[in-house]
């Protein structure tokens, strides 16, 4: 019975922290319709300006509640400046390009921590007077946590106060709702929007500063508490600050007990909450559904129709045969690579260029495709032309089930859940040790000997890869695909046509499946082995950014990201550990100044 | 004080306006009548920088309005009236007024009040809580805290009860007695006539008729031929 009090007091802190930063995070997404990557940036960055100025402001013991709220500042002033320069720019942007753009900042935020702070865990200062525990219910629970849960509430009724109190709050709740009006009745948006980022980045901050004393610090904080802000954004409803209060209060709470109950489960089960909660409630516990008629995803500009012409196409075939004879191996396998994400790109890009569905969770069919492939051939001892014809079929096996739920929604919600079905599969490859060896993986999947060598394996790699991307083209281009253009342009006036959106769209998506498990099929005889990694978030994200960079308006968007992507990636990191920088800068000024990708760019140069 | 010249307007690809010229003189009423999809509420949505200009002019009292952004349009005094009427419904009706207020003197809280009396014993009801007609109301008296010049009113009288269209009937005759410049949209050609000086018509984007309302009235052609389905 104590344990169980205890537990809860337990989720009751990790609640307050949950709240902190989803709040900021949804409150940005309410007014300026941005999903802020860059918020567990912000967080990560005020966690280890505390750690620094706490260390060296001269003020003894309240060192570290003075160096929390100066960093809790400093980020907030950050968030403004972001704004300012940067997000104002994308607002009228196409959806995508703000995520990229914030994506490029998380990259760089993560590489600025590691130069300056190391890659090593950093552990801050203790809490001074808070550094005890006290005896509650014959248990030993920390006296900080308990601040903390004082603290959260009283942060809570500060936000009330300001939303109900303040003009300015007013104003922010009456732009969650409709920006648009509040502009015609005279307020200066832009001012608005600014103090919306200052006040978000804010509250990440304060989170971030106050965890000091709780948490190691390490590089990575930043992506692990920006997904779970995000699952609880999205439970809550996304722009509702009482929302993420409530879905705060629920994952806290439900992973104290989970941990008890499901010791191996608990990385699931928030996304397993979140899967429901949007199957149940697409708009999360105290959202609102979106009043947009075209999906967020679709907003394409000056999309080009098929104009592969036949001598380019010719000349890029051949130069694709004749390479691996003039190629030294190194390169030889990362043309290979080039192909397997070539065609996962590809396959991402029928969903989210030609249907509008951007899918945060991709990973999942790549990664399912290479395991099944991999499995079959090692446990079910298949030989490995089959097995490698089987990893994509499992992988659209899985496509069909998640899929069947996930074009239920639309826009942000589509894309978060998929990622939780994505987080599920990383769950259960990462935990059924018994069959996947769990973090160890499945190694020595290799070809056959009369497919071993690099070439071979190389034209085995070009044949598939190839006739795939080819294949998700002829989708494209086929009646099916302008259907699925047309249920991107115009969701409403499709159906009216007699069109089945979720029919469609679901076919899609086990097509998109399909074709991403094959990629996984290719890599995984490349690599010869297979990891849980391969199914987890950043996975998700570099097909993403691939077809971005690409451009998404272009067919051969995807083709040209993948390998613009990969050489950057290997050229970079050549040259320095900092690749992310590089990377993070390349984004930004992409999409600043091309905000229609490489071919879009070929194509301007054309005309 | 209003002048529109030559406005063109697209949505995308598809050009929704084709060179409309209308202009409302100081203190006067007029109706801008048109079927649905005529582009009445384009022509409003493009005055208040909703709706993208693609040719053509727009000023205000001389100056030129076409390239502002909408809140700075707003801010020169251009009240607009949304056919939709966008209540802020999770906010009361007293926070959607203050959304509204601009901290001129004309018009204040009390004053909105004094005029839309039922507003004032609803202050603290959500707008999304409200009926239609009171929405209507509380939409007319948000734009009215904003002081402005000039009040553009998008389709008022649409779907709401006779007997609420009546009130609401008087409720501007009485802005239109203290001098307030009007721009009202109108397919309901009965409620338009008791208020309006002068109308235009528009029909596919174009101007087709105009002049002095009581003409309208004895014009059954151009009625029957731009107005009644």
């Amino acid at each position: 019975m104590s344990l169980l009090f205890v537990q809860l007091l337990s989720g009751l802190a990790n609640a307050m922290f949950l709240f902190l930063i989803a709040s900021g995070l949804s409150l940005i997404f309410g007014v300026t319709r941005i999903v802020n990557f860059a918020h567990g940036s912000f967080y990560m960055l005020a966690a280890y300006f505390t750690y620094s100025l706490s260390a060296m402001l001269p003020l003894g013991p309240v060192a570290f509640y003075a160096a929390a709220l100066v960093a809790a500042f400093l980020v907030a002033g950050l968030g403004g400046l972001v704004e300012v320069l940067l997000l104002r720019r994308v607002y009228r942007a196409p959806e995508l390009y703000q995520l990229l753009l914030t994506f490029a900042l998380v990259l760089v935020v993560a590489d600025a921590v590691r130069f300056v702070w190391g890659a090593d865990n950093k552990t801050g200062p203790a809490a001074p007077g808070l550094a005890g525990s006290v005896p509650i219910a014959g248990q030993l629970f920390p006296s900080y946590d308990l601040a903390v849960i004082v603290f959260g509430p009283l942060v809570a009724l500060g936000l009330w106060l300001v939303f109900h109190r303040t003009r300015w709050g007013i104003l922010i709740r009456a732009a969650t709702q409709d920006r648009e009006m509040v502009a015609a009745l005279g307020v200066d948006q832009r001012r608005l929007f600014t103090g919306v980022f200052v006040l978000g980045s804010f509250l990440a901050g304060l989170g971030g500063a106050l965890q000091v004393p709780r948490l190691a610090l390490t590089t990575v904080m930043d992506t692990t508490v920006i997904v779970e802000a995000f699952v609880v954004v999205v439970i809550g409803g996304m722009g509702s600050v009482w929302g993420a209060l409530l879905a705060s209060l629920v994952i806290g709470v439900l992973n104290a007990y989970g941990v008890l109950v499901l010791p191996k489960a608990s990385i699931v089960l928030m996304f397993i909450v979140m899967a429901v909660v949007l199957i149940i409630r697409p708009w999360g516990l105290l959202g609102r559904p979106e009043v947009l008629l075209r999906a967020a995803g679709g907003a394409v500009a000056g999309e080009r129709r098929a104009p592969w012409h036949p001598a380019w196409l010719a000349a890029v075939g051949l130069v694709l045969l004749a390479l691996p004879l003039l190629l030294p191996t190194f390169w030889v396998w990362m043309a290979i690579e080039i192909f397997a994400f070539a065609l996962f790109a590809a396959s991402l890009h029928l969903l989210m260029g030609t249907g509008g569905m951007v899918s945060f969770g991709h990973a999942a069919y790549f990664g399912l495709g290479a395991y099944g492939a991999a499995l079959l051939l090692q446990l079910a001892g298949w030989p490995m032309p089959l097995a490698f014809l089987a990893g994509p079929v499992v992988a659209a096996a899985a496509a069909a089930v998640f899929g069947y739920f996930s074009v239920r929604l639309t826009s942000i919600y589509f894309a978060m859940l998929t990622l939780a079905f994505a987080q599920i599969v990383f769950a259960v490859v990462h935990q059924w040790d018994e069959v996947t060896g769990g973090d160890n993986g499945v190694l020595s999947v290799w070809p056959p000997p009369w497919l071993k060598s690099p070439v071979r394996y190389y034209y085995w790699a070009l044949v598939f890869a190839g006739t795939g991307v080819v294949l998700l083209r002829l989708v494209a281009a086929s009646p099916f695909g302008l259907a699925l253009r047309a249920v991107r342009d115009h969701a409403r006036r499709a159906e009216a046509v007699g069109i089945n959106i979720r029919a469609l769209q679901w076919t899609a998506f086990v097509v998109a499946g399909f074709f991403a498990g094959l990629a996984g099929a290719i890599f995984v005889f490349l690599k010869g082995s297979v990891f849980p990694v391969y199914t987890e978030a950043p996975m998700s994200v570099q097909p993403l950014v691939m077809v971005l960079l690409g451009g998404v308006g272009a067919p051969s968007g995807p083709l040209i990201g993948a390998a613009a992507y990969k050489l950057l990636d290997t050229v970079i990191t050549r040259y320095t550990d900092y690749w992310q920088v590089g990377l993070g800068g390349i984004l930004i000024a992409l999409v600043l100044a091309f905000p229609r990708g490489i071919a879009g760019v070929l194509d301007w140069r054309r005309s | 004080m209003l002048r529109l010249e030559g406005v063109e307007a697209a949505y995308g690809l598809s050009r929704v306006l084709h060179g409309v010229t209308i202009e409302a003189r100081e203190g006067e009423v007029v109706s801008l009548l048109g079927r649905n999809g005529a582009g009445k509420s384009t022509t409003l949505k493009a005055i208040v920088g909703l709706v993208e200009v693609t040719g053509g002019s727009i000023s205000l009292g001389g100056r030129d309005i076409t390239a502002l952004p909408t809140h700075e349009i707003s801010q020169l005094g251009i009240g607009w009236v949304p056919e939709d009427r966008r209540i802020f419904s999770d906010l009361t009706v007293e926070e959607n007024l203050l959304v509204g207020a601009k901290g001129g003197t004309r018009w204040g809280a009390s004053r909105v009040y004094e005029y839309f009396p039922k507003l004032g014993q609803l202050a603290g009801r959500r707008g999304g809580s409200l009926s239609g007609g009171e929405q209507q109301m509380l939409t007319v008296a948000r734009t009215l805290m904003g002081n402005p010049r000039i009040l553009l009113l998008d389709e008022p009288s649409e779907g709401l009860a006779p007997v609420v269209v009546q009130a609401l009937g008087h409720q501007i005759a009485a802005l239109k007695r203290e001098g307030l410049t009007i721009l009202l949209s109108e397919q309901n050609l009965k409620f338009a006539a008791r208020l309006a000086d002068r109308a235009y018509i528009i029909e596919k984007g174009e101007i087709r008729w105009e002049g002095a309302m009581a003409r309208l009235l004895e014009d059954e052609a151009a009625r029957r031929a731009f107005l009644t389905v």
